[in-house]
């Protein structure tokens, strides 16, 4: 794992923008979101796709994240991100 | 996790870092992409690259600016990049490369340095369009979840390296040999995700043309787009061309893996193939494999100003390895079209350059479009094939120019 953090090290210098990722917008449960979604990828996934995600398509999303991806959150938080993304990032 | 203390640990590293400028946007980016696309897209120079389309930079995604499809081949420092987990050795890692060759249906586990690759194999050339498959998904409508490409998730290169095939041959290939497996060095951030494997069927990867690349345009592989060593399947799109390659399976069983069997499907038989992939096929869905046919005109820009005497339409045309018949351009928005001059052939699996002059035109708006035929009479779509992850976008491309 360690040559991993040292390329982590080396993406994070050679990509400047990651320091300054645009902050997603403010509303309940965007702590959630960025303590959840951020930490294997940016949070710009989300900015780009919108808005025009269903809830439905934004809840198989996050099913995906713990599915597939094995992100572990509980079905709580997983709700809570979720009514985020649609409230924020959804379809107008 | 780890990473919660790299990342704190990192504060301090990217504060003393040059300080990022103010975001330069994208000096064009179609108008069909979605809102939050055209937002959060910036331009940036990341190192050894021109300022690339930078869609997400954890893992990386960036596109190449259309204007780049003006050339025939793509320049390394323009190649478009493209990742879907966020570890990636970086160069000094990569350094103590090397290959590993197995599976069980290999005669002989064998482990390769690029030393041994150079020294024991005859080399091989191929110029060849790399696209992932998602090429153009932003530019779906109805809009469907993913990274939103534009245009620019593709370029064409001259690749050098190695067979495939004779690699396999020295480890020796087991009667029974269904499918080969390829892994690279590129990993999750977390141990519980799927790394990015794919698989080839076997009758593929003994084709004359696929390559073990470790050169790109007479230079060694760009980093993030693959050094030292990637795959080259040539017609086929870009999920397939392993990158930072380091693990050769010779497998009598189908690849279980998220990447093959769940993602990077398409519906059963809406898209042409001639090699189709039967060990991953099911009964409503098959692996995405080889591209379709379709074109790109580089310049002018969408929204450019040009004068009466009018301009010349540039751009590229490529298909899944028949080679490009025509292309064919109209300047009154699909009633009439014209043939464009086709440049020279790179080979049938390479961008084929296209050209045409409008001559003089009244003032006003003019409606360009282009239309792409293979050799196998195979033409671009006339209304969207749709499919859920947004794959094999080929609409003529629509562009208006103000005549004045």
């Amino acid at each position: 794992m360690s040559y991993r953090i040292i390329a982590l090290a080396g993406l994070l210098l050679a990509t400047p923008a990651l320091a300054d990722d645009v902050p997603l917008k403010p509303g309940p449960g965007v702590e959630t979101v960025e303590a959840n979604c951020a930490a294997c990828h940016t949070t710009n996934y989300i900015r780009m796709n919108a808005p025009f995600l269903s809830p439905d398509t934004w809840k198989a999303e996050v099913t995906k994240m713990r599915v597939a991806f094995g992100l572990p959150i509980d079905d709580d938080v997983a709700k809570e991100i979720v009514a985020y993304l649609v409230a924020q990032y959804g379809a107008k | 996790m780890q990473r919660r203390a790299v990342l704190a640990g990192m504060g301090a590293v990217a504060a003393s870092a040059p300080v990022a400028h103010a975001a330069q946007k994208p000096g064009w980016m179609s108008p069909l992409l979605p809102e939050g696309t055209r937002d959060a897209a910036t331009l940036v120079r990341l190192p050894g690259k021109q300022p690339l389309i930078e869609l997400t930079n954890r893992p990386p995604n960036y596109e190449t600016p259309i204007d780049a499809y003006a050339n025939a081949v793509t320049p390394n420092d323009r190649f478009f990049i493209r990742y879907h987990l966020a570890e990636i050795p970086d160069m000094d890692a990569l350094k103590n490369w090397s290959l590993t060759i197995g599976g069980d249906a290999a005669e002989r586990p064998l482990k390769l340095t690029m030393a041994d690759l150079k020294k024991d194999f005859p080399q091989a050339e191929i110029t060849a369009v790399c696209q992932c498959s998602g090429a153009q998904r932003g530019l779906f409508e109805p809009h469907v979840a993913g990274v939103e490409w534009g245009y620019g998730a593709m370029g064409n290169a001259v690749w050098r390296g190695v067979r495939l095939k004779d690699v396999l041959a020295k480890a020796g290939v087991k009667a029974g040999a269904l499918e080969v497996w390829m892994g690279g060095a590129d990993g999750p951030v977390m141990p519980a995700t799927p790394p990015f494997r794919k698989s080839l069927p076997v009758a593929l990867a003994q084709r004359d043309d696929v390559l073990l690349a470790f050169s790109m345009n007479g230079q060694p592989l760009p980093h993030l787009n693959g050094f030292p060593l990637r795959v080259i399947v040539p017609g086929w799109t870009g999920t397939y061309w392993i990158k930072h390659l380091t693990t050769l399976e010779i497998s009598t069983k189908p690849l279980p893996n998220f990447w093959i069997q769940k993602a990077y499907r398409v519906p059963a038989g809406m898209f042409p193939v001639d090699l189709p992939f039967t060990s991953q096929n099911d009964n409503a869905t098959w692996p995405i494999t080889e591209m379709v046919v379709n074109s790109v005109v580089a310049t002018p820009l969408d929204g450019a100003k040009v004068t009466r005497a009018g301009f010349t339409v540039r751009g590229v045309a490529w298909d899944r390895g028949h080679g490009i018949k025509s292309v064919e351009v109209s300047f009154d928005g699909g009633t009439s079209w014209k043939p464009a001059v086709l440049d020279k052939d790179l080979g049938k699996y390479a961008f084929r350059g296209f050209s045409i002059a409008s001559g003089a035109l009244p003032p006003g708006p003019c409606k360009v479009m282009a239309r792409a035929v293979s050799n196998a009479g195979e033409t671009q779509a006339t209304t969207l094939l749709r499919n859920p992850a947004g794959y094999h976008r080929n609409l003529p491309q629509t562009l208006t120019v103000t005549v004045a």
